[in-house]
């Protein structure tokens, strides 16, 4: 956990603070995004909490212990960090780059070995092809890759990633903010991450505190700060398209209806359009017992037919995962002109609907409303 | 006599003269790399020091080498060193702290900011980032400071034979007094193939010492 209360830095000869009395509390577990314009302050900030820059006021903690009590170098130690350069020492292989700390703490070989293999591991790189590498024959991001590794060395409660991600090409960013969402899901560090980056605040972030000129401006969720920004500068800085960048936070599951209307493959065929007549459905899902989705079927179909429904139902190929995004869900929609997607898990058992009046609400002021309307589906088997 | 005639009779002579070269080039290099290379770290501390310092060792690389000899003279015949190894000494730590001072200085104060950064935000002290970082990032080039040094003194060494330190400058200033060219040529191929060799050395000793991960291919 980490407490910041009035935190303020004045540089000798300078008129403006350059943090300006900020308290905030990070719990423990969390990523804490610092985010706003350049010279904003929020590298400022973090560098006051491993005390690589002296604070002027205010106090710090980190768990629980007042920063200033402590000496630096020790704190240092015990708090994992990580910059854009990297930072990689080039005359070192990557094995002593990770063993850093280790080795500043007084690790045994085999202790110190044990680690770099299995941090190496976590960062999905192989140990035997990558221990003895010097970082000049590293890709960029393998260099930050190492980069991360070596601040968790020592297996710190805290960590300071500085843009870690910020020079690395926009495919590869992507892939490296997965891969330790996924190590901090298993790991619980408690995070303090730098960007000046929108999106990857809103990705990477539990929590984002907004910074201006040294001074906090909002701190909250990253969908509080989309939603309600505070104020105008919040809502320039988090973009005029802060609402389609809140569907990146949300995922099929949160906005998709539960318990669609449907029917079973053995249901009579006239019995179901009786029904989806009095109700007003132009469309039905057809499910098997298992409630294992089949494809569906509309008024067109069943008109006249003798059976079961399940010898005319259409096949529905475009399904979604309930763990997908909304903005893909909602690309996928629009670029099959679907006015409902049906989610299914991997074997193919319905989950829920979604729709597009769901999530047009879904993305406005009202997100907590679910459910909607249902779409049509025409003849050719679209869904509108 | 030819060149190589004269060298293969005064043989023991010839390696006589070179001992005392390299007697006293390695003395001077000793306390050269000593004083130099810490002075060099020290002055990335000090900038404004680092100025001046560099400017005065610049001004002395200006001094001719016979002039220098012929300056100290005077001073350390105070103290009953007027001629001899001791002023050829001082002579040639003088010479070889500008190449050494400044690949120092630039080596270590071209390493990499975010590197520094890196050292000490991971919790090394200011020291473990000069020693474990910076002086070893810095090898290669103080390296090669160290050898313009080397190959520098071994021939102006040869010069420390006109104020009485011996070495194969002797062969030299005794050729040109005797118009003895085979005599000159020895003292001359001599020098040349001690800093050629010297030079060798020092290649193979960087080679060990400086990390892989700085070479560059």
């Amino acid at each position: 956990m980490i407490e910041l209360n009035r935190v303020t830095k004045i540089y000798p000869g300078a008129a403006q603070p350059a943090v300006d009395s900020v308290s905030l509390t990070v719990p423990q577990g969390e990523i804490c995004v610092f985010i706003g314009p350049s010279g904003c302050g929020k590298t400022t900030l973090m560098r006051l909490i491993n005390r690589l820059i002296p604070l002027t006021s205010g106090s710090i903690s980190v768990d629980g212990k007042d920063i200033m009590t402590l000496n630096p170098i020790e704190l240092r130690r015990q708090i994992g960090y990580v910059i854009q350069q990297v930072g990689l020492f080039p005359h070192m292989t990557v094995r002593d780059n990770i063993a850093t700390v280790p080795k500043l703490l007084g690790w045994t070989k085999a202790k110190i070995d044990e680690r770099v293999d299995e941090l190496l591991g976590l960062v999905n790189l192989d140990p035997r092809e990558f221990r003895d590498r010097y970082p000049r024959q590293l890709s960029g991001g393998q260099a930050q890759r190492i980069g991360v590794a070596r601040a968790m060395a020592a297996d710190p409660t805290t960590m300071l990633m500085d843009e870690p991600f910020g020079a690395i090409d926009p495919i590869n960013r992507e892939v490296l903010q997965d891969e330790f969402l996924r190590i901090q899901a298993k790991l619980k560090k408690t995070i303090i991450f730098v960007t000046h980056d929108i999106n990857e605040a809103i990705k990477m972030g539990q929590r984002v505190v907004l910074l201006q000129d040294g001074r906090l401006v909002q701190a909250g969720l990253p969908d509080e700060l989309l939603n309600r920004p505070a104020n105008e500068f919040v809502k320039s800085f988090v973009g005029s398209d802060r609402v389609l960048k809140r569907l990146n936070l949300l995922k099929v599951r949160d906005a998709m209806m539960l318990n669609p209307v449907h029917c079973l493959k053995g249901d009579l065929s006239e019995k179901v359009l009786e029904q989806m007549i009095k109700c007003d459905l132009a469309f039905l899902i057809v499910a098997d017992r298992d409630q294992k989705l089949l494809g569906y079927v509309n008024q067109y179909d069943l008109r006249g037919h003798k059976g079961m429904v399940g010898d005319v139902v259409r096949k529905l190929t475009l399904t979604v995962s309930p763990e997908r995004n909304l903005k893909e869900a909602l690309s996928q929609m629009l670029s099959y002109d679907l006015g409902i997607l049906v989610a299914v898990d991997e074997e193919g058992h319905i989950q829920g609907v979604l729709n597009s009046a769901t999530l047009f609400k879904l993305v406005g002021a009202t997100y907590d409303e679910r459910g909607g309307h249902w779409g049509r589906i025409t003849a050719s088997g679209r869904i509108l | 006599m030819t060149t190589y005639d004269f060298i293969v009779r005064n043989w023991s002579e010839l390696m006589h003269l070179a001992w005392q070269h390299t007697v006293f080039v390695s003395i001077a290099l000793a306390i050269a790399i000593a004083t130099g290379v810490p002075l060099g770290v020290y002055l990335t501390f000090n900038r404004r020091l680092a100025d001046t310092v560099l400017y005065l060792a610049g001004i002395m690389m200006t001094v001719p080498s016979v002039a220098l000899f012929g300056l100290m003279i005077p001073f350390l015949s105070v103290f009953g060193h007027g001629i001899g190894t001791v002023p050829a000494v001082i002579a040639l730590v003088l010479y070889s702290q500008l190449p050494i001072l400044r690949s120092t200085y630039a080596a270590i104060r071209s390493v990499d900011p975010a590197i520094i950064d890196a050292g000490l935000g991971n919790g090394m002290t200011r020291a473990q980032v000069l020693f474990k970082i910076q002086i070893p990032m810095s090898l290669g080039v103080i390296f090669s400071g160290v050898r313009v040094a080397v190959v520098m003194s071994i021939g102006i060494g040869a010069i420390a034979a006109y104020i009485g330190a011996g070495g194969l400058g002797q062969f030299i200033f005794n050729g040109i007094t005797q118009t003895y060219d085979a005599m000159i040529n020895a003292g001359a191929v001599a020098v040349s193939a001690m800093a050629i060799l010297a030079d060798f050395l020092f290649g193979r000793l960087e080679k060990t010492l400086v990390s892989k991960g700085l070479r560059r291919d």
